[in-house]
């Protein structure tokens, strides 16, 4: 399995807060990769660290074979990586259609005006928000403006999709239509790296898991490994030993 | 989209501005040429400002910078170098283009207020800098020399040339307006306005679009200094470099409706009409640019997008024919 996306030893400071110690992890071509964590961990900062929004101090990152360490957010949408924001960035005075394009036009493909009008179509109705084509992005709500967060990201045509709590606000059908979305993704040959705090989702679609704790890679494996990782559970209940108790008598 | 309805957004304003054009001619009087010369002028300079401010959402407030600028260069090689008008304008024009090329590259990495700040303070030093300039006449300016108009069939029959080549450049700053608004360039401009670090993100390499924004919005401007102070027949810096012009050219474009091609063009017509009256008035002819100052803020206020922009906010229908 070839390589896409390699992180090694990634380390970024905030003044006197470690965002990100020494992180480091190999994602392979075609695999949906989870990133946990309690609040505060670093994993939004990790998404900004590969993606160029705030490059690391130290360490090194190569995408498709090339240093992209201290490459910026639109070389690497260039290179085709696209992302979706935790808080939705919509382009409020564009139309749904209008955002969508705008993932079509620079990204990796770098359509022409006329073809990416085709695009955002296609994949307006792909996340189910074709109805909404013509509205101004500021008049959705929530739900609707991540989605378009996500269609405008997939318009791009990305080998390499981060998404940061897409799940994040959505009520349970909500999340079960956007589970069934990801994995179409997926299956179309687009590399993922999911942020989410919705476990069950996480734990169901992942093939790998990367825990972190105050910036500190504490774990890494399947999702059924993570799951009984003795120092996972410490981060995110505190005492082991009392998570287990409490396990038990559940 | 219909096809008659696509081209609309252009035709509207070329129409408006071709009858004002016409005016003059009709009723064959001087001073309405002169008036609907301003006019012009007004749509020229608004329309290329509108390229930065209304679809990339930079707030130039020193634009004023590039007509000084075009102008004083256009005026030098008129009548230091007696080159010909139209490549004084040609130059002119270039000379501003590639004044925003580095003035961008330095501070187009200023967002927000401290841009706007920044290009008051580009067009201040320029004024400070071309007062103390020997070769461009330093404090007193320059002045063209009688017979320069001669080869232009006499100062009446120059006066008439700049006021089509003035018409001309409207045109062409609607058209360039209309094709940036339209074109892949310009989405990406739009999507710098809205937020620009999502535009970053999908790709859009700002600072690269940022720059030639500034570009085009500086190249018109320009030429038509160059062509007004060759009409004017001399050039002094308070002339070249007024702030306050640069102020009224927002209040025109924020009147008309940024963002929109046709709106900055009404903005002009309306606000050049209001002034005409304005500096006339017994009333008003000493206040008419702190009545352009509660203009601005009741815009800010209550219509922050324009005439247009409110008319589109209010009929779908309209926001595709308005373009």
């Amino acid at each position: 399995m070839t390589v896409l996306l390699s992180v090694q030893g990634v380390t970024k400071r905030f003044g006197g807060l470690q965002a990100l110690t020494q992180v480091t992890f190999d994602l392979p071509e075609g695999q949906i990769l989870g990133l946990i964590g309690p609040n505060g961990a670093g994993k939004t900062t990790l998404f900004n660290a590969i993606n160029g929004a705030y490059p690391p101090e130290e360490g090194r990152i190569t995408f498709r074979d090339k240093d992209v360490t201290k490459a910026k957010p639109y070389n690497l949408a260039r290179m085709g990586m696209a992302r979706t924001h935790q808080i939705v960035q919509p382009l409020n005075e564009l139309t749904a259609r209008e955002n969508v394009m705008v993932g079509a036009c620079f990204g990796r493909e770098h359509q022409s005006l006329g073809r990416a009008g085709r695009i955002a179509d296609e994949v307006l109705e792909f996340v189910g928000l074709a109805p909404r084509a013509g509205q101004l992005a500021s008049s959705l709500n929530v739900a609707q403006k991540k989605r378009l967060e996500m269609a405008r990201a997939l318009a791009a045509h990305p080998f390499l999709l981060l998404l940061d709590e897409v799940l994040a606000g959505l009520n349970s059908s909500e999340i079960a239509a956007m589970v069934q979305t990801v994995l179409k993704i997926r299956s179309q040959g687009v590399t993922i790296i999911m942020i989410e705090h919705v476990m069950k989702a996480v734990m169901n679609i992942s093939d790998r898991i990367i825990v972190l704790d105050y910036g500190q890679q504490i774990a890494e494996g399947t999702p059924a490994e993570i799951a009984k990782d003795p120092r996972v559970i410490e981060a995110y209940l505190g005492d082991p030993k009392l998570a287990q108790r409490l396990m038990r008598e559940a | 989209m219909k096809n008659w309805q696509k081209y609309i957004g252009l035709f509207l304003p070329l129409l408006a501005v071709a009858a004002l054009v016409i005016w003059p001619t009709i009723t064959g009087k001087a001073a309405t040429r002169e008036s609907v010369f301003t006019i012009l002028k007004a749509i020229a300079l608004v329309s290329s400002l509108n390229i930065l401010l209304g679809y990339t959402g930079y707030v130039s407030f020193g634009h004023i910078v590039f007509f000084g600028f075009g102008g004083y260069l256009g005026f030098y090689l008129l009548s230091a170098r007696d080159w010909p008008l139209w490549i004084a304008i040609l130059l002119g024009g270039l000379g501003s283009g590639l004044l925003a090329f580095l003035l961008g590259k330095a501070i187009l990495r200023l967002r927000g207020a401290y841009f706007a700040l920044a290009t008051i303070g580009v067009n201040e030093a320029m004024r400070a800098f071309i007062n103390k300039f020997e070769p461009f006449g330093g404090p007193t300016g320059m002045t063209l020399n009688f017979k320069v108009y001669q080869a232009y069939g006499g100062a009446a029959k120059a006066l008439e040339m700049c006021f089509y080549i003035v018409a001309a450049l409207a045109f062409l700053a609607i058209i360039l307006s209309y094709i940036v608004r339209t074109s892949k360039f310009g989405l990406g401009l739009l999507a710098i306005r809205e937020n620009e670090d999502a535009a970053e993100v999908m790709g859009v390499v700002a600072p690269d679009a940022k720059t030639w924004a500034y570009v085009l919005s500086a190249i018109i401007p320009g030429m038509i200094g160059a062509v007004f102070f060759f009409k004017n027949g001399n050039v002094e810096p308070p002339d070249a470099f007024p702030l306050h012009a640069s102020i009224e050219l927002l209040v025109m474009v924020m009147l008309g409706g940024q963002g929109t091609v046709l709106g900055p063009i009404l903005g002009a017509f309306a606000y050049q009409g209001m002034r005409g009256y304005l500096v006339t008035s017994p009333l008003f002819k000493n206040i008419q640019l702190s009545v352009a100052g509660a203009l601005l803020l009741l815009i800010v206020l209550f219509i922050p997008l324009g005439a247009v922009g409110w008319l589109r906010q209010r009929a779908t229908v309209l926001r595709r024919v308005l373009t």
